[in-house]
């Protein structure tokens, strides 16, 4: 019902829309005709910003490659097989982001454990239930959460986790990096389960199963490589979160060995060596950034190569 | 779908015993393992609604013995000062400002060009690939965006820009003072990068947005290519505006490039050249120093300021974007 009227009234926004067009093309119609004189400078405006507009996107991908040739051409400096399995020594001793990258990897697995699921099934709840009022309103409150900046999800898990433990550790970590991919894992989960065609849902429920099979046996199986690609990309975003890890794992010089103290992780470690003063830990901080530009990259590229393949 | 278990739901609704009525009004199939799956499912849901009553009621409560401290005062207190107890927020306002408007200056005209040129110039097969270059500019992190500002883009400023700046306009306040590469200047134009996939992803879904016949009738009456542009850029104003206001939402939050590249200094001035400090980035450089209550209290209430602008702003660029693609179904805003 609500989504009739809503249908009307975009119709009439149209409507009108198009009709206060139509009177604006028919002034500059007449305007045209009456000054052919200046048709000469008009084809070149024209081209002038049409090829303003090519200027501004070739600005934006040489950026792109010259900030990924810079990370590769500083961080290949740095990189060794020891670097990437020793822990961090002081100034001068050489030593590693092993810690780091054993680091990361625990807390974005404990961020998938927590947030894959509860991003499915909240992406799960909005396509198949989120009709209604109450769908609308988390569908906004899931839209609005993933524009929340990611270090007030680190200061509320200080406050609800971290304060509570009285300690920094990894799990506050995870927990936070958590918060951050369920809503980008539950949008993207809604929409590739309303690709999925209700004839599936319709053939599986005339054939008797009740909705939670077909949710769960048809529908769910049917979008899955498109909810995974979804999940890889949340993966890839949060392995990059720096700030909600300040003060959640804080970080360490050491190996984990238990997931209640601070843990290490790739990010916290190139920006406390970035900010250091020393060259040494400056050059570290490019090589661990090359190891995580690796991570990401590939996460995205491999994304796209498969999606590609299924969906073109 | 939904339309067709709600009816159901109305028909069932009056009959039934006690349990078997709330079986019903769960899960309108009447089915016991639906009516489990519905509330599993629905209780996942609810739980991000919580989530976000639960930050707001945390970090009120933790902001609390600040805003009873200094109550509005905080806002346009100037001095930040842990050793005397002293809070105010002016200048951490103040740089969030400036630096996320220097970033619009830069992104804007620059991300409608590229969104421009992907859905009306570019031929189909250069559309793509350019579309997943940009999108990649999205997938940096922010932590790398900033070890490039200090390294990169902050010494290219100081030899080649700022003194350029300041020998043409050095007569106005905004760029005159001494020229470190390190303040306000460098965090925007870091912003500005960080935020030109996002706007420009979301204006390109605007413009995609905007039906066909539009240029159609613009190219009918002798339009040029960017006379039919305008019109559509006309026609796609609202979506545009909630582009920009998404991008500000998201140059507000940012937190690691501007912490390492805008100086750190809780100050006011005029120059851009001049070191500055940003709400998100006194967070990540004192929380873990903050042993006072106060000062901690301080610095999450900074967090809070954080949360309802970012929310509010939010909120009214999804309405506004919504408000132009919504006809066309399928249209993802997954920024």
């Amino acid at each position: 019902m609500e989504s009739y009227a809503q249908d009307s009234r975009s119709g009439d926004g149209g409507v009108a829309q198009i009709a206060i067009c139509a009177r604006k093309l028919t002034a500059c119609a007449t305007s045209m005709g009456a000054r052919s004189r200046t048709d000469r400078s008009r084809r070149a405006t024209s081209a002038v910003m049409t090829s303003l507009t090519a200027v501004c996107t070739l600005l934006a991908v040489s950026t792109l490659i010259i900030i990924l040739s810079y990370i590769a051409l500083r961080g290949i400096g740095a990189l060794s097989f020891r670097f990437l399995v020793d822990p961090p020594r002081p100034v001068g001793e050489g030593g590693g982001i092993g810690n780091a990258i054993v680091g990361s990897a625990v807390l974005l697995l404990l961020s998938c454990v927590v947030g894959i699921p509860a991003g499915i099934g909240t992406g799960v709840y909005l396509s198949e239930f989120g009709g209604g009022r109450f769908g609308s309103i988390v569908r906004f409150l899931v839209d609005t959460l993933t524009g929340i900046p990611s270090i007030v999800t680190g200061v509320f898990v200080y406050a609800v986790v971290v304060l509570r433990m009285k300690h920094f550790s990894a799990l506050a970590g995870g927990i936070a990096l958590a918060l951050i991919m369920v809503p980008i894992v539950a949008r993207t989960t809604e929409e590739m389960i309303r690709l999925v065609p209700h004839s599936l849902r319709e053939g599986a429920l005339a054939l008797g199963a009740p909705q939670w099979r077909v949710t769960m046996g048809v529908v769910i199986p049917a979008a899955a490589s498109g909810i995974a690609t979804g999940a890889m990309l949340a993966v890839a975003r949060v392995s990059g979160e720096t700030a909600p890890l300040l003060f959640t794992a804080f970080g360490s010089r050491f190996f984990p060995r238990n997931l209640n103290e601070p843990i290490a992780s790739l990010t916290v470690q190139i920006y406390n060596y970035a900010i250091s003063p020393y060259d040494e830990w400056h050059a570290q901080a490019w090589a661990a950034t090359l190891v995580l530009m690796a991570l990401i990259l590939s996460i995205n590229i491999g994304v796209r190569f498969l999606t590609r393949k299924k969906f073109s | 779908m939904d339309e067709h278990a709600s009816g159901r739901r109305q028909t069932h609704r009056a009959s039934g015993l006690p349990f078997a009525r709330w079986r019903r009004q769960v899960s309108p199939t009447g089915n016991t393992g639906d009516a489990i799956f519905r509330v599993l499912i629905f209780g996942v849901a609810l739980s991000m609604v919580l989530i976000v009553g639960a930050m707001i009621i945390a970090l009120a409560a933790h902001s609390m013995l600040s805003i009873r401290e200094f109550g509005f005062g905080f806002l346009t207190g100037r001095e930040w000062n842990p050793i005397k107890g002293k809070f105010g927020a002016l200048a951490f306002v103040y740089g969030t400002l400036v630096s996320s408007l220097i970033a619009l200056l830069i992104s804007v005209p620059l991300s409608l060009g590229i969104a421009i040129f992907l859905v009306e110039q570019a031929p189909r097969y250069l559309s793509r690939p350019i579309t997943y270059l940009v999108e990649l500019l999205a997938a940096i992190p922010s932590v790398v965006y900033g070890l490039w500002g200090i390294f990169v883009l902050a010494p290219f400023l100081r030899e080649h820009v700022e003194p350029l700046l300041a020998r043409w306009f050095g007569w106005l306040p905004l760029f005159q003072g001494p020229i470190t590469g390190i303040g306000l200047l460098t965090g925007g134009v870091i912003l500005a990068i960080m935020v030109t996939p996002i706007i420009s992803a979301v204006v390109r879904d605007v413009l995609a947005a905007v039906p066909n016949t539009q240029r159609e009738a613009a190219l009918a009456l002798g339009a040029t290519k960017w006379e039919t542009t305008l019109v559509v850029l006309v026609n796609g104003a609202p979506g545009i505006a909630g582009a920009v206001i998404l991008g500000l939402g998201r140059a507000v939050g940012e937190t690691m490039a501007v912490t390492m590249v805008i100086g750190n200094r809780p100050q006011i001035s005029p120059s851009l050249f001049e070191p500055s400090y940003t709400l998100a980035s006194v967070i990540a450089n004192e929380f873990t120093e903050a042993t006072a209550d106060i000062y901690l209290s301080s610095l999450v209430e900074l967090g809070l300021i954080l949360f309802l602008v970012t929310f509010v702003v939010n909120a009214v660029a999804r309405v506004l974007v919504w408000r132009v693609t919504r006809k066309t179904a399928g249209v993802g805003m997954a920024v």
